[in-house]
């Protein structure tokens, strides 16, 4: 009997214990004290370990920036490196709070996923990489090629319907992990490697002679990379998305990571004023402190240095801004007015 | 006075029934009905917090995925597939794939198993030596590293196609796979695929009277060769008198690789040699053990009787050593069937991949996913077990 009475007490508070509300997103990382960030295995100037094993990179800093508005500590954040197979269960699930991850903006993965997209950090495009003795000079005589290409991702389907559009005759090889992918490309397995663009140019400089591959002209479709969160919770996909404008903010309102504590002091421009929080209540919407965007800025940086810092002509990766140069400038990034 | 000896009546007062409450009857089956109970409220929770989850989450959920366009490519297919077939199909194709591969593997690491194992047990000192090492070997190494050797190690380093090996200008061995060419039967070459069933059938036959013969009169009758007489002989001569009703459709070298013919992806044959050699090497100790197992006194018997080793080892031993073997090699066949998902690391486009992979990411239904494949690898594992377990039943011993 004391058994019976124990299984069935353990039961039913088994059952509330499970379908008890869950608190909101902002709620439990501020009780836990960091965010968890889903990041790539190693794509350079996105989401890299460096030698001693910290990450850095562009989409690395938009979790630094979300945690730098939460704690005012950008730091407060630990990573969890996700393949493209295991990167959306992992954020469906709780495992991670968001993912910045190079991922592609998708009506499918809006809606049938459950996921929210917290804006774009990166307008890209799919490319193709091939060797430059294949002397192939565009991607229409790819007809017969062997395409090297990670499990589960957009550009599995991109290139599906790029040569069923043109009628040519493919044969995909489809690994789950990026390194894979890149060694059977390597090694001579495939003839073609196809992927962003941004990340072409980032794996490109793993590999052993990058000079002896070329990135073909064509772009053949849109990849709008921006971070990710789960559905059904607006304050988090808010805050999310609000760092990332923030960040644009303080380059279209030239304010960066140098200048803001003497902006801080002295200005009285009223965006910077509303952006650095010395008016407003911006913040307090948000549910973070009132000086969310200075601690950003000043830890991280605004969009510019990050993009300059990573991905830009400066360093291995060298990519323009091309599209995300800001809208003044010719390009597609565009901070929403934060008042 | 007389022994009292003579049997009274003893009236034996029955015990009262205990209460419902105490009585051992009614106890078991209340605690049972209880556990019962709990076990399908948890069932029903586990289900219902689950489609609840789902749909806080705004994730879809339900089968009708599985009518929707894939809208990818799969690199080898056994059925028709194109980019504008369904999941669905993608299902079976991934299923055909993994089947196609452990079908092939079984029957392989059997025949690799069954003849390392005897080797073992061989006399010669060398013989037994080798097949040591083989099994010690093999055994040991981590099934996917041997994967990634084969892979890796054995295939990458092919030529590219424009320098391919080349074997009487129809076979062409690079690192994108061997191409050979594609037999197109003509009309007339029904005919000698019909010789060769009635060639079988008829084999059968001879055996069944041979051997019907040969336990009344004793004389023996030489079944193997007119067997393969039977078989072979006839269909090779129907072929050649019809003219040679095969057309061979030839790869040829056109921009990148070989189009036309047929081609053995290096995928599908690291694969397959690396499930076939791992799972041999189990194979290979079950059979010496089911071999051992047998008393020694057979063999003794046997070999008194004036058989040599080959005739002692195949008439006597094995339909003995059988009964021992056949369970084991029971879970060898599921562990390969089951290994075969493996193949996901390699890119060769078995269930898992495809259908738990790709699929599972475009639409991210994993719960449906994962039970669909789930619930294929326990059928294909059901469904082995079945045909193991008639055989065995087949020939088990009947104790008296």
């Amino acid at each position: 009997m004391k058994l019976v009475k124990t299984i069935a007490a353990s039961a039913v508070l088994a059952s509330m214990g499970l379908t008890g509300a869950t608190a909101g997103t902002l709620q439990d990382v501020q009780k836990k004290g960091f965010v968890q960030c889903g990041v790539s295995q190693g794509t350079p100037g996105f989401s890299n370990p460096d030698a001693s094993g910290n990450w850095a990179g562009f989409d690395v800093d938009v979790c630094r920036a979300v945690a730098a508005a939460i704690f005012g500590d950008a730091n407060k954040v630990k990573y969890t490196p996700l393949s493209s197979k295991e990167r959306f269960t992992a954020l469906q699930s709780g495992e991670v709070d968001m993912l910045s991850r190079t991922t592609t903006w998708t009506l499918v993965r809006d809606t049938a996923l459950g996921l929210n997209f917290a804006g774009v950090n990166y307008y890209d495009g799919q490319g193709f990489l091939v060797r430059k003795d294949l002397g192939v000079k565009t991607a229409m005589e790819l007809g017969g090629a062997s395409v090297c290409v990670a499990i589960g991702t957009t550009t599995e389907l991109n290139m599906a319907d790029f040569f069923r559009k043109h009628k040519l005759k493919y044969n995909p090889v489809v690994f789950e992990k990026a390194d894979e992918v890149l060694a059977a490309y390597e090694g001579g397995r495939c003839d073609v490697y196809t992927t962003d663009r941004s990340s072409i140019a980032a794996q490109r400089t793993k590999l052993k002679n990058p000079k002896d591959h070329m990135v073909l002209p064509e772009t053949i479709s849109k990849e709008p990379l921006g971070p990710v969160v789960r559905h059904g919770d607006d304050q988090w996909l808010d805050l999310v998305k609000w760092s990332l404008y923030a960040m644009i903010d303080a380059e279209e309102n030239n304010v960066t990571s140098k200048n803001v504590d003497s902006l801080k002091a002295t200005s009285t421009d009223p965006k910077i004023r509303r952006l650095l929080g010395m008016e407003g209540d911006m913040g307090k919407n948000l549910g973070v402190s009132p000086d969310w965007a200075y601690n950003i800025i000043k830890q991280v940086g605004n969009y510019g240095e990050s993009y300059e810092k990573y991905m830009g002509t400066k360093t291995p990766l060298g990519l323009a801004r091309g599209n995300n140069a800001l809208w003044e400038n010719g390009g597609l990034q565009y901070g929403m007015p934060i008042r | 006075m007389a022994n009292d000896t003579t049997p009274q009546a003893v009236t034996v007062a029955r015990p009262a029934k205990p209460p419902i409450w105490n009585d051992p009857v009614y106890r078991s089956l209340f605690f049972q009905a209880v556990v019962l109970a709990l076990f399908f409220y948890l069932a029903w929770f586990l289900v219902s917090n689950t489609q609840h989850n789902l749909e806080k989450q705004g994730i879809a959920s339900g089968f009708g995925f599985l009518n929707t366009t894939a809208g990818f490519s799969i690199g080898e297919h056994l059925i028709s597939y194109t980019e504008e077939d369904t999941y669905g199909r993608v299902f079976w194709v991934g299923l055909i794939n993994t089947a196609y591969v452990s079908g092939i593997g079984i029957v392989l690491a059997t025949i690799l198993g069954f003849s390392i194992g005897i080797a073992r047990l061989s006399p010669n000192w060398l013989v037994a030596r080798l097949a040591t090492v083989y099994i010690e070997t093999l055994r040991n190494i981590p099934l996917l590293l041997q994967i990634f050797f084969w892979y890796f190690a054995m295939l990458r380093p092919l030529p590219s196609p424009r320098h391919s090996v080349t074997f009487f200008d129809s076979f062409f061995l690079n690192n994108r796979g061997l191409a050979y060419p594609k037999a197109i039967p003509e009309s007339a070459f029904d005919v000698v695929i019909g010789l060769f069933i009635f060639g079988i059938i008829a084999a059968i036959g001879i055996s069944r009277w041979a051997k019907k013969r040969q336990d009344a009169t004793g004389q023996q009758f030489p079944v193997f060769w007119s067997a393969l007489g039977l078989i072979l002989a006839v269909s090779v001569i129907a072929y050649f008198v019809l003219g040679s009703p095969l057309g061979f459709e030839y790869p040829v070298l056109k921009g990148f690789n070989y189009t036309g013919g047929l081609t053995m992806s290096p995928e599908f044959v690291a694969l397959l040699l690396a499930l076939t050699m791992y799972t041999a090497a189990f194979i290979a100790e079950i059979v010496r053990s089911g071999i051992n197992g047998v008393s020694y006194g057979q063999t003794e018997a046997a070999l008194s009787v004036g058989l040599n080793r080959g005739m002692v080892l195949r008439l006597v031993i094995i339909p003995q050593a059988m009964r021992i073997i056949m369970p084991p090699l029971t879970s060898q066949y599921l562990n390969l069937t089951k290994n075969s998902s493996l193949a996901a690391a390699i890119a060769y486009p078995d269930l898992v991949l495809v259908f738990a992979g790709t699929t599972l990411m475009q639409t991210g239904q994993a719960v449906e996913i994962i039970i669909m494949v789930m619930a294929c690898y326990l059928f294909f594992s059901l469904f082995i077990s079945a045909i193991m377990n008639w055989y065995n039943r087949r020939i088990m011993l009947v104790e008296r």
